[in-house]
């Protein structure tokens, strides 16, 4: 039964976030853009939580949902694309990528169908990561463990944020 | 989502809509990589991890591209793709 | 004062040349003869230059024998008059110094001819006497006479010297070596059968130089140049080349191709006689002396041609009486020209009808003038008798007929030359001209070279040349032989006095009358029997026409078309794949996900 709920639950945020996704890329307003990938994203934060992984999930609303797309419509707002309708692509364009794109997808879903998955084997149920234990390996050196990745990480956003205000700077 | 976020790429005018395409991309693979640890491995953290990691870096750097599409959009008044073609030569 | 220096510097520098040949031919010939009765043959000087195998060499060296000293004497001697004359015919020319230089550069060409000691040396220098040829006649280059003279001077002798290095390539490789004297192993290997066209084509090439039929159309054009030039290259140095090769070769012929050697004699026969008789209805004096010129080469080549052994005594006179001939002509032609040279200065023209009279205005001239054609018409005791006695007694030991027809050649020789110093020093005058130029004589520098000319044609004469000079290298004493020489006399003294009666009086009835019963042979032999036109009508019709007009219709549009057609596609390649670099970011997305795709789609299949 929670094998079947899984199941049923796993197919409709499928079906949400793939509606929305087409719909981020067809629309004609940015805007309304912006909207839809909000909602994908906090479908895919769905998609986490049923996997069980909620720190992932926590982190991906608050990062992705929360800053990216604020950023997003903030940036639409300032270069005043916001009334506008996008322009009609041209025929062959429009034409060109829905069939590479079509048949992209196409080909990446015969690899995955077809191709055989091991399973993991010892069928027990995982138990979730604690918070605690999220953050002693966050900081930890030992192997599997990512201190140096998290240390990286920092240092590149005060790279990005120390760049963005250079770029973005006032002559 | 990712064949979404290709499409979309090709297809759009107004750069900020390529940079929600690519962020489309990013999510896809992002959520990728946490299905294969969970049911491939799922004693491990790596996936996870990784993922944790990919968002975070995600963000950055699309605080740095819309940094760049403002200075665009001061200089060339526009962020239509069709307005930036002029290349230096 | 800059310009003259060249021209004394180049005078002091002959005058150097000239008296260091006389010493070296004064101890040449005063040095005692070898046991055999010949002359030394010294090489003071042999390196080898470039080497092609271990046997064959072009060497560079000085060869002093008999002819070779003789030479030496001939080309510094009328060089240096040439020299002492030109620096008053040049006075004042735009290009003196470059002039002056010319006629160094020249007289060294030929002395190195001359002392060469292999035939590849010779042909070395002979080009080299060939290119200062083209820079003297082409002098005034601004004339478009001379350059198109000085083109056909060129053209033409080089045309013959490819006979002349195919010859020498033949000889080489068949004779085993470039010197005089090829290797006698592999003459009887099968190289002997060879000598006959290794040296016929050789002889094409002397022939070239030498102005023999059909070979002698540049000549009279050659007489664009300055005439102090036409005195010295194509009068008494240049054109003898040819005849001087015949004579270095001249061993040769007689062993291994006889045959040839008459071929040499009837060319020079024909051209003797064809020269003749356009030289008879010539009005420019200066073609006259070519005409003349070509004529007495063509005895030369005469003398050499009826030669049957190399023993003087028993058929091998001609080569003595060629050389010595060579060295009497030398001296009056260039004399002749010396004097023309003088008239045209004073009259501004080429032509008889702007002379006559001229015997009251430049006495100096007119006597030079009178000496020097007694002596070309073989009148004692003026050295061209002598040497033209000795033509005359080997061609009639050679055949009757031969002797006869060089007879009446000779004949002709004096009427013409009469004819024009009659022209010139005495006929009709025309006195306007006379009135407006008052014509005078020249100063010194260009009379003395005349008076010492006139008095070395007087002289030379009297030499014993048989003692230095044979075919075998023994002394031969040269006795005239009383029938051949009362017969050139009288057909001398004859042509004299027909000459005299046609010409002598203010107008010329007889002569016009003549011209007009005769007259297609008189406007064929006026215009040089059109040979000229024959030679246009090959070259501009069948040659540039079928053979020049395709080749370069090849050239233009084949050969260029194909290298136009590889750039021209290089260039729409790039056209075609300019797009690719549009600037648009997202083509370029596309064209990274179709190769990222391709790549799957590789790994999958």
């Amino acid at each position: 039964m929670g094998a079947t709920f899984e199941t049923i639950v796993f197919g409709v945020l499928a079906m949400f976030i793939i509606v929305m996704s087409v719909l981020t890329v067809t629309t004609g307003r940015i805007v309304r853009s912006a909207t839809y990938l909000l909602f994908v994203l906090l479908g895919t934060a769905g998609l986490y939580f049923l996997l069980g992984y909620t720190f992932l999930g926590s982190v991906q609303i608050m990062v992705y949902a929360g800053g990216v797309v604020v950023l997003y419509v903030f940036s639409i707002l300032l270069t005043s694309g916001a009334g506008d309708k996008a322009q009609k692509a041209r025929r062959s364009r429009l034409f060109a990528g829905l069939v590479t794109s079509v048949a992209g997808a196409a080909l990446v879903l015969f690899i995955t169908m077809t191709h055989h998955f091991v399973p993991a084997t010892g069928n027990e149920i995982p138990v979730e990561t604690g918070i605690n234990n999220i953050g002693r390996m966050m900081i930890g050196s030992g192997k599997y463990e990512y201190i140096l990745p998290f240390e990286a990480v920092s240092i590149f956003l005060l790279a990005c944020i120390v760049g963005a205000l250079l770029i973005a700077r006032k002559r | 989502m990712m064949f979404a976020g290709i499409y979309g790429f090709f297809t759009r005018h107004n750069m900020l809509a390529m940079l929600i395409s690519v962020e489309l991309m990013l999510n896809a693979t992002d959520i990728n990589f946490a299905v294969f640890n969970r049911f491939l491995f799922p004693a491990m953290k790596e996936g996870y991890f990784f993922s944790l990691f990919s968002i975070a870096i995600s963000a950055a750097e699309t605080a740095i591209a819309i940094a760049i599409m403002i200075n665009i959009y001061r200089n060339v008044r526009s962020i239509q793709t069709k307005d930036i073609e002029d290349m230096k030569w | 004062m800059s310009h003259r220096a060249a021209g004394l510097v180049g005078t002091l520098t002959l005058g150097a040349v000239a008296a260091m040949s006389y010493l070296t031919a004064f101890l040449y010939f005063t040095a005692p003869r070898l046991a055999d009765g010949t002359f030394a043959t010294l090489i003071p000087v042999n390196f080898e230059w470039l080497p092609f195998t271990s046997t064959l060499s072009i060497d560079m060296g000085v060869l002093l024998d008999p002819i070779s000293v003789m030479m030496l004497i001939v080309i510094s001697t009328v060089s240096l008059m040439v020299h002492i004359y030109s620096f008053g015919y040049m006075k004042g020319e735009r290009g003196f110094q470059r002039y002056y230089s010319f006629l160094s550069l020249f007289s060294m060409s030929m002395l190195g001819l001359v002392l060469a000691t292999n035939i590849f040396q010779m042909y070395v220098f002979w080009e080299l006497v060939g290119v200062s040829s083209y820079l003297l006649i082409g002098f005034f280059y601004t004339r478009p006479a001379a350059i198109a003279a000085s083109k056909k001077a060129f053209i033409v002798t080089r045309f013959a010297d490819l006979g002349f290095l195919i010859g020498i390539l033949v000889y080489s490789y068949y004779g085993g070596t470039f010197s005089f004297h090829p290797d006698s192993s592999m003459l009887m290997a099968g190289g002997a059968a060879m000598m006959p066209l290794a040296l016929g084509l050789m002889f094409i090439g002397g022939a070239g130089k030498s102005a023999m039929f059909p070979l002698h159309i540049w000549l009279p054009d050659a007489m664009e140049g300055p005439t102090p030039v036409s005195a010295l290259i194509h009068a008494a140095t240049m054109v003898v080349a040819g005849v001087y090769l015949v004579a270095r070769m001249f061993p040769l012929f007689i062993v291994y191709a006889p045959g040839v050697l008459h071929i040499v004699a009837y060319v020079g026969a024909f051209t003797a006689f064809f020269a003749a008789s356009i030289a008879c209805v010539q009005s420019d004096i200066k073609r006259v002396l070519a005409f003349s010129t070509i004529s007495q080469i063509g005895f030369m080549m005469v003398a050499l041609g009826v030669c049957t052994s190399l023993d003087p005594n028993l058929g091998g006179l001609g080569y003595m009486a060629s050389m010595f001939h060579l060295f009497t002509h030398a001296m009056f032609k260039s004399l002749l020209f010396l004097c023309a040279g003088c008239i045209i200065e004073q009259v501004h023209s080429n032509e008889m009808s702007a002379m006559g009279g001229l015997r009251k205005y430049m006495p100096v001239t007119h006597i030079a003038f009178l000496i020097a054609c007694l002596a070309i018409s073989g009148i004692p005791p003026f050295s061209g008798f002598f040497s033209k006695d000795e033509i005359l007694t080997a061609s009639f030991n050679f055949s009757p007929i031969m002797g006869w027809v060089m007879a009446i050649i000779a004949g002709m020789t004096a009427f013409y030359m009469f004819r024009i110093y009659f022209g010139i020093f005495w006929g009709t005058e025309n006195k306007e001209l006379h009135e407006k130029l008052h014509p005078h004589e020249n100063p010194l520098t260009m009379t003395i070279p005349l008076v010492i000319l006139a008095g070395i044609t007087c002289v030379a004469g009297f030499i014993p040349f048989g003692q230095f000079i044979s075919s075998n290298g023994q002394a031969y004493h040269i006795d005239i032989e009383l029938s051949t020489a009362l017969t050139s006399i009288i057909i001398g003294v004859v042509s004299i006095a027909l000459a005299t009666f046609m010409y002598v009086r203010p107008t010329q009835p007889v002569a016009d009358s003549l011209a007009r019963k005769f007259k297609e042979l008189y406007t064929a032999a006026y215009h040089r029997f059109y040979v000229d036109e024959v030679y246009q009508f090959i070259t501009h019709r069948i040659i540039f026409g079928c053979i020049s007009t395709p080749i370069a219709w090849i050239d233009r549009h084949i050969i260029d078309g194909l290298l136009n057609f590889s750039a021209w596609s290089a260039y729409a390649t790039s056209d075609s794949i300019r797009s690719l670099q549009s600037g648009r970011v997202q083509q370029y997305a596309f064209v990274f996900l179709l190769g990222a795709l391709a790549l799957i789609l590789l790994l999958i299949l």
